[in-house]
């Protein structure tokens, strides 16, 4: 008699627990179902067009590709250095600690403020206009607490006797963190930073905020080049009323899809294949 | 080779740095600008008031419709995600065999990890052509299509955090439950449960802070009709869907409508930095507890 209710709440926990994963695969499935019959190669390579059937997204896909290369340059060196700070240097310190809290909640900042910052800051006081510089510079500010997170995890497994040995030999800490440390952290490094970039590569909201263009009809061609990227794109053709644009939306939706599950494939990768090798 | 040494610290320092900074120069760009803003428009009218029209001829700089706007769809979300999440986290914590966890959770991620732009597309030509066919009165752009597809997108937030919270319950008290003869949703429920109830708190908190700062979604399918109710079958704007609509058009800098945004922005900033004290302030308190 006991058991009933134990197997009635099982069961509707699973239930509750298939509705998601459903809904997952409504999402995946109905992107498809639209947008599968417009993908092509002229869909890949072609630029935005008035006419729905004869536009592509070459100019946004470049445009995003450029532009978190560029977030990458500029947030990977900086994200890791501080991360290897307040993991190795400064830990006890009570400034450190301070540095901490704050990273942990700018990670929790709403993405949009990011783009409020990036207008502020980059596109008017700095000077950067709306250019590719201004856009990478704000996205670089949104992942940089992610890559900073995964990187401090990544460098506290790495075991205390590999440092004891560098020092054992005479090596000083840079040394020890640079010839022993990093290489043994570089896969977990690597796996989170790929992960805080696809995430980056999907962001839309901070993008519209600095003022990156809707309609880009060329590829960019430096760091001051207006630009556009995928999701920005996507939104612009998703706010059309005519239908054929929002098969091009789901289209673009389908390759921004195939992008991400490209970059975690490698991530997951990456850390399954030097995992094992640590142990 | 000491100053080279000491040349790398200060370096890495700077770096370390540069998160302070962001912080600094949020709060900075904000302030400044909502200065200005509310050097024109009076404090009591842009919180309290009940008109937002900031584009129209004859502006009206209340904020309440925004933010009702934004509270009704966050509401929604949380409605769909919160009972969802806590009992995917209880399934995956307590009852689910280890095997079928590590294939769950990973998928669960999946969910977490799709842009929000596709999201926006899902609500405004999936869900709310689905929620047509059972309400009719339900117009185009919606709170109610976007308010649901944001749970689901916040749903795995919830369950992982909540998870983590329940695995640090120690075995001691389920076993202690399980000896005293209690059934395994009496132990899930009542000793679990409570036990792990500030981390799960945290975790709630933490989802709904996401769901008010979530923009994409919204300016899909919400509309971009500021208008004070609690109607979730109208078109509605929320606070996020306002900036994106400002910065879609080319506002020039130092105009009053310019400003808006940053005043919007300030707001939206406190209200998540506050939850966000609160969830960290709440987990802090659990790790003490169980640490």
């Amino acid at each position: 008699m006991r058991r009933l209710p134990d197997r009635a709440f099982q069961a509707v926990a699973l239930a509750v627990l298939c509705l998601a994963l459903a809904a997952l695969a409504a999402l995946i499935l109905d992107v498809w179902r639209d947008g599968a019959s417009r993908l092509s190669w002229d869909f890949l390579t072609g630029f935005p067009s008035r006419r729905a059937e004869s536009a592509g997204i070459w100019h946004a896909l470049t445009g995003s590709v450029f532009v978190i290369l560029v977030t990458a340059a500029l947030a990977v060196p900086i994200g890791v250095g501080a991360a290897i700070y307040l993991e190795e240097y400064g830990t006890r310190s009570l400034l450190a600690r301070l540095i901490e809290i704050n990273i942990t909640n700018l990670a929790a900042v709403p993405s949009i403020i990011y783009g409020l910052l990036g207008l502020g800051l980059f596109v008017r006081a700095l000077g950067m206009g709306r250019s590719v510089l201004a856009g990478a510079s704000t996205l670089a500010l949104l992942v940089l607490p992610v890559i900073i997170l995964t990187t401090r995890e990544a460098l506290r497994a790495v075991p205390r006797s590999i440092r004891e040995g560098s020092y054992a030999l005479g090596a000083t800490k840079w040394q020890t963190i640079w010839h022993q440390v990093l290489p043994v952290a570089l896969p977990g490094i690597l796996t989170g930073t790929i992960l805080a970039l696809s995430r980056a590569i999907g962001e839309t909201a901070p993008l519209i905020t600095i003022g990156a263009l809707t309609f880009v009809a060329f590829v960019p061609d430096g760091l001051w080049s207006p630009f556009t990227v995928l999701p920005i794109q996507i939104f612009n053709w998703v706010s059309r009323p005519q239908p054929a644009f929002q098969v091009n939306a789901a289209a673009a939706i389908l390759v921004l899809l195939a992008l991400l599950l490209t970059m975690n494939a490698a991530a997951v990768w990456l850390r399954d294949r030097y995992q094992k090798k640590l142990v | 080779m000491r100053r080279a040494e000491f040349a790398i610290e200060w370096a890495l320092f700077a770096c370390a740095l540069v998160s302070v900074g962001t912080t600094a120069g949020i709060i900075l760009v904000l302030t400044v600008e909502t200065l200005a803003f509310l050097r024109e428009v009076p404090i009591a009218e842009f919180l309290f008031g009940t008109e937002w029209t900031p584009l129209f001829a004859t502006p009206r700089f209340g904020v309440l419709p925004l933010v009702a706007g934004t509270v009704l769809v966050s509401a929604i979300a949380m409605l769909v995600a919160l009972p969802m999440g806590l009992l995917s986290a209880v399934y995956l914590s307590e009852y689910a065999p280890p095997r079928l966890r590590r294939t769950v959770k990973p998928v669960l991620e999946i969910l977490a990890g799709v842009p929000t732009v596709v999201y926006g597309y899902f609500a405004l030509l999936f869900v709310t052509p689905l929620l047509q066919r059972v309400i009719p009165g339900l117009a185009g752009f919606n709170a109610l299509g976007p308010g649901i597809v944001m749970g689901i997108m916040i749903l795995p937030l919830v369950s992982s955090l909540s998870e983590d919270a329940m695995q640090a319950v120690p075995r001691g008290l389920r076993e202690g439950s399980y000896a005293l003869g209690a059934s395994r949703m009496q132990t899930s429920l009542r000793v679990v449960v409570p036990a792990a109830l500030s981390g799960i708190t945290a975790a709630c908190i933490l989802a709904v802070s996401r769901a008010i700062g979530e923009t994409m979604i919204v300016a899909i399918a919400a509309g971009q009709q500021p208008r004070l109710t609690w109607n979730p079958l109208v078109p509605i704007e929320t606070m996020t869907a306002y900036i994106v609509q400002v910065s879609l058009g080319d506002t020039p800098q130092g105009t009053i409508e310019y400003r808006t945004i940053f005043a919007v922005g300030m707001l939206l900033f406190l209200g998540t930095f506050l939850l966000n004290l609160a969830s960290a302030w709440l987990r802090e308190r659990f790790r003490e507890v169980y640490g």
